[in-house]
Order: structure tokens, then C-alpha cells, then sequence
């Protein structure tokens, strides 16, 4: 698959240097961010006198030029160092290390569903077009695309959890009971249902609208005229020929939402309490944590840049093209 | 001629008309908040908890009492000044960037289109809250920052529309009789490619009222400015106890992301009328 091998490298590539504007960006707002950490260090060390604090921005290095500073910062980025809270006081590091999990369980979960279920009801609606399953999908989307996640989350916690008590309305697991092995995955399991829902329902039902109208594009194309020549059956079209096409600027356009869909963690994990980077960043907003913001800024543009890398693994697996190149 | 020409196909979209018709209600809605509901919608104009239906507060009070249908009305004005005006600032940064990109072509674009990746694969709300509460949260920060996540696809749009309009006859003409380049993208191209930029300007009113919810829910909102997304915020910790705080502003915002949606569909009926047929 030499075709793919090259894909990859070229994006590998393209990763890294996005990665490094990401990086010097986030130095930028470091030092937009209010009180530096000389001033922050000398006021919790109750000694807010001149000497003192200049004595610290020497010790830190922030008398030095920008650039020396910024080639400070780049170093300890890549030794995994991104900086220190002093609020929790404890390095920005090992929090978001903490939180990364949670998020990245509900991230993929969600992600995964509204590809599945996306592609599957845009392929319903595409194979049934105009029928009443066909206008019941548009609409849908064209709801979903207009409510906030949060709210939606809320009202199905309201619905699900307080009125039918049917799901946890909050929380990773069920605090408490000490679950272990299988039992204590099914917990997790019933405790993601909602969040997971409820953050794949927009990309779910943008998949939808898009692997419709792709489908319907693709189904007047010669070669599926062909296969129909063929004698192919009717299904073994719709799936080896149809939507295998069709599928692919639906994964495009997943991986250009990708960032979208790590965003909107934030307002779902505060929804549900998740204890994941989301959560941490309503946190860090409320107590106006600069350094767990910037890290979490960070962290997650890496996790884009991966979701961004799935996404073209999963387009070279897809698309047919690339195999005959082989 | 052109205008009977755009109401035709714009009315024959009954999804927009019933759109405009909701936008236009929320417009008065906005304009006349004050006179609806006269008295600062942060003070206390009943008892608190009050359910829908009450006397003195129709959609309800809040957990201080605040009167939640006079919250919704001013909240519209928040929500349609930000949405309008962060869509005119992306669409000036995104329409220049793109424009320079598709006009000059070669190195001009790879740079202008690398920064333009970078900004789409930033994730972007994540950037807005850091923006903002570095920033501090205020009417013209959340403008900004809204504005700095949201021009990328408005770019890319604009260079589309650029590269393809730039090969044209009239373009060639204008560059032989000696225009400026100026001249060429403000006068020549930029007329010509308003109309997919129209389309997807209205749309993305929509988008910016959905993240100024959504930073307002967080906290991040004006803290002079009655929003939706801080009603709804605010009211997150007693939903048990009284849902109609966060349901009605949620409603609210609905309707209204729903309405410039509906109308922007119908506009691209209207202004692009190939494109419209060809969607199936």
C-alpha cells in the first residue's frame, strides 16, 4: 500500500508543523494571560515587595528577550512540561494526565456512534428518499443542528434520569458502591450512555444529511450503472459500490469536525460531571486558572491532530482507489 | 426584475418563509424589549421559583426572583447584536484572507491557506473560552473571539469563489485595460461571488448565537448582559426543582438557530438557483 504509506507521511508531516504553531501560539497567550508568575508566586508568598519579585522574574527567566523565552518554552513543551498551576499546586501536567482518560472515553465513544449511526440513517434516508423515514431524518438533523449540546444534554438527564430514573443523571461511576472487573466497566458503561448521546447527536445527524445527499450524487455515476448491468443485487450495490463512494467526504468532513467534537466536551462533561479535561476547564475557568486553561488548549489540539490522523487511516482503508494503487 | 425573481424562489421554500416569519417575531421581540418588559431584567420582579402561569411572571421567576419571559426578550438582543457583529468581523478577516489568497495564487495562497488549516484544526471553542477568559469576558471579547474561530470556512469559501472568478473574461478584460488590483477584487470579483458568502454569512449568524451561548453558559458571558446561555447556566444546579428556568431560553435559542437556518436554506434557493435544483 505504498498510495497510503505516502498519505500518512505527508500528514505526519503537516501534523508536526501545526503543532509547533500551536505551540508558539499558546507561548503568545501565556503571556497575554493577567499576572505573571513572578507576581503570582510573590503574592502567596505574602511578600509582594519589588526586589522580590524581580528577584523571581530572574530566577524564571522572564527578564530575558521573548524569543530566549519562547525557545525556554518550546524545551520544556517537548519534555512534557506545561507549566505549573498555582492554584492547585501541582504541575499542569499531571492534572490533565489525571482527567485524559475520561475524555478520551467519551470523545471516541461519541465520535465512533455518529459515524455509525450517521452513515446508517443517511444511507436509510438516501435508499428510502422521499418517503416519510426520508423527511423524519431531515427534520431531525435540521433540529439537531439548532440546539445547544448542553441543553440537549440537559433535557434528556432531565427526562431520563429525574422524571423516568431510568440513567445517572451525573458522575463517572456510582460513588461508593465499589464495583470491580465487569461489573465496574458496566457502570461506566450506563454512566456514559447520556453524555455519549448527547455529544454525538449533532455530528450524528450532520453525517446523516451528508451521506444522503453523497449517496444520491454517487447512485447516477456510470460505474454504478454498470454494476447494475452486472446483474449485482440491489443491497450488494447500495453497500460495495454506493456507499463505499459515498462514505468518503463524510469522513473528510468528520475529521475537519473533529475539533468541534473534542470543544464540545466541555460543556457535556460540565453537564454530567465528567471528570475529564471538559470538566477541568469549566473548573479552571471559574477559579481562572491560566496555566490549566493553556495546557488543556494544548492537549486538546493534540487530540484534534490525532482524531485527524484516525480519520485518514480510516479514508485510506475506505477508499478504493488507494488499494489499486498498490 | 432580479428582486420578483429572488422572492419567487425564496417564497417557494415554505421551510424559509415560516423561518422568516420566526425571525422577524424575535427581531421585535428584541427591538422592543424594553417596552415589553420595561425594568432591568436582573432585578427581582416577583418571588423566587415562581412556575409558569404565575401572575406577576408568565414564563415563571428564577432562584432570585428574576422574571424569566423578560429575561428571554432582553437575552434576544444580546444574542442577535453578538451574532451579527462577530459574523461581520469574520466576515471581514475571512473574505480579505480569502479574496488575497484566490486572487494572487501561488505562494500568497499556500500561506494564507496554511494558516487558514491551522485556525480549522485548532479546536475552536476550546480556543474561544481560553480567549475569553484570558481577555475577561465582555461584549467585545466574545465578539473577537467568536469572530477568531469562525472565518476560516468563510476564507476558503471566498478563494473558491476567487480562483474560479479570476480566470473569467470580464476579470481578464479588467486587468488589461490597467485596473488596480484593488480596483479588480473590490469591483469585479467580490460583486460576483457575494452570493455564496451571503448563504453562508447567514448560517453562520446561527453558529455564532450558539457559541455565545454556550461561553455565556459556562460563565464566560457578559456579566452586564442578560443572556440565554447564562439563564439556562445558571438555572443547571435547580433543574430538578424547576425546569421551566432552563427550558424556555432553551426553546428560545432554539427557535432562533432554527429560523436563520431555515431562512439561510431558502436564500441559497434563491441566490444560487443551480445549486438548489441539483441537491435532490
Amino acid at each position: 500500500m505504498l498510495g497510503f504509506a505516502q498519505l500518512f507521511a505527508s500528514r505526519l508531516v503537516k501534523a508536526a508543523a501545526i503543532l509547533i504553531a500551536i505551540v508558539v501560539m499558546n507561548f503568545f497567550l501565556v503571556h497575554a494571560a493577567p499576572g505573571d508568575p513572578a507576581m503570582v508566586m510573590a503574592g502567596e508568598a505574602g511578600a509582594a515587595d519589588e526586589k522580590f519579585v524581580a528577584q523571581l522574574r530572574e530566577q524564571f527567566g522572564l527578564d530575558r528577550p521573548l524569543y530566549e523565552q519562547l525557545g525556554t518554552y518550546v524545551g520544556k513543551i517537548v519534555q512534557g512540561d506545561l507549566g505549573f498551576s498555582y492554584r492547585q499546586q501541582r504541575p499542569v501536567w499531571d492534572i490533565l494526565a489525571e482527567r485524559l482518560p475520561a475524555t478520551l472515553v467519551l470523545t471516541l465513544t461519541a465520535f465512533l456512534l455518529a459515524l455509525a449511526a450517521g452513515v446508517a440513517l443517511g444511507t436509510l434516508a438516501a435508499v428510502a428518499v422521499g418517503t416519510w423515514a426520508d423527511s423524519a431524518i431531515t427534520v431531525l438533523a435540521l433540529l439537531a443542528y439548532a440546539t445547544p449540546i448542553y441543553w440537549i444534554g440537559l433535557m434528556l438527564s432531565l427526562l431520563f434520569s429525574i422524571q423516568l430514573g431510568w440513567l445517572p443523571a451525573f458522575g463517572y461511576e456510582t460513588i461508593g458502591a465499589g464495583y470491580t472487573g465487569l461489573a465496574h466497566v458496566a457502570d461506566v458503561a450506563v454512566h456514559l450512555i447520556l453524555p455519549v448521546i448527547t455529544l454525538a447527536l449533532f455530528y450524528m445527524a450532520s453525517y446523516a444529511r451528508l451521506t444522503r445527499a453523497s449517496m444520491l450524487e454517487v447512485r447516477g455515476l456510470d460505474f454504478v450503472k454498470t454494476a447494475k448491468a452486472k446483474g449485482l443485487t440491489q443491497s450488494r450495490i447500495v453497500t460495495r459500490h454506493v456507499l463505499r463512494n459515498a462514505i468518503l467526504p463524510v469522513i473528510t468532513v468528520a475529521g475537519i469536525q473533529a475539533g468541534q467534537l473534542v470543544g464540545g466536551s466541555i460543556l457535556i462533561e460540565t453537564v454530567f460531571a465528567w471528570p475529564g479535561i471538559g470538566r477541568l476547564a469549566f473548573e479552571a475557568v471559574l477559579q481562572r486558572d491560566y496555566q490549566v486553561l493553556l495546557g488543556i488548549f494544548l492537549v486538546t489540539s493534540i487530540m484534534v491532530i490525532l482524531f485527524n490522523i484516525l480519520t485518514d487511516i480510516l479514508y485510506g482503508l475506505v477508499d478504493p482507489r488507494i488499494q489499486v494503487s498498490q | 426584475m432580479i428582486k420578483s425573481d429572488f422572492w419567487r424562489a425564496f417564497v417557494r421554500n415554505k421551510g424559509a418563509v415560516l423561518g422568516l416569519v420566526i425571525l422577524v417575531a424575535i427581531v421585535v421581540l428584541a427591538v422592543f424589549a424594553s417596552v415589553f418588559f420595561p425594568g432591568d431584567p436582573w432585578e427581582m420582579a416577583t418571588a423566587p421559583f415562581q412556575p409558569p402561569l404565575s401572575e406577576d411572571a408568565l414564563l415563571g421567576s428564577d432562584m432570585l426572583g428574576r422574571d424569566i419571559a423578560s429575561g428571554i426578550a432582553h437575552g434576544a438582543r444580546v444574542s442577535l447584536l453578538i451574532g451579527l457583529t462577530s459574523t461581520a468581523a469574520a466576515l471581514a478577516i475571512g473574505v480579505t484572507l480569502g479574496a488575497l489568497a484566490g486572487f494572487h495564487g501561488g505562494k500568497v495562497d499556500d500561506a494564507i491557506m496554511r494558516f487558514t488549516e491551522l485556525f480549522q484544526t485548532i479546536p475552536n471553542f476550546v480556543l474561544a473560552v481560553v480567549l475569553v477568559a484570558i481577555f475577561t469576558p465582555s461584549l467585545t471579547t466574545i465578539v473577537a473571539a467568536i469572530a477568531i474561530v469562525s472565518w476560516p470556512p468563510l476564507a476558503r469559501l471566498a478563494r473558491a469563489e476567487f480562483l474560479s472568478l479570476r480566470t473569467r473574461e470580464f476579470v481578464q478584460a479588467a486587468i488589461t485595460t490597467g485596473q488596480s488590483n484593488s480596483t479588480i477584487i473590490l469591483r469585479q470579483i467580490l460583486p460576483n461571488s457575494l452570493s455564496p458568502i451571503i448563504v453562508s454569512a447567514s448560517l453562520m449568524v446561527a453558529t455564532a448565537i450558539l457559541l455565545e451561548s454556550s461561553l455565556s453558559f459556562l460563565g464566560l458571558g457578559d456579566p452586564n448582559a442578560m443572556s440565554w446561555g447564562y439563564m439556562i447556566g445558571a438555572a443547571r444546579t435547580v433543574i430538578r426543582q424547576a425546569w421551566w428556568m432552563s427550558v424556555f431560553p432553551g426553546l428560545a435559542i432554539v427557535l432562533t438557530v432554527l429560523a436563520l437556518n431555515l431562512v439561510g436554506e431558502g436564500l441559497n434557493d434563491a441566490l444560487n438557483p443551480k445549486l438548489a435544483r441539483s441537491r435532490g
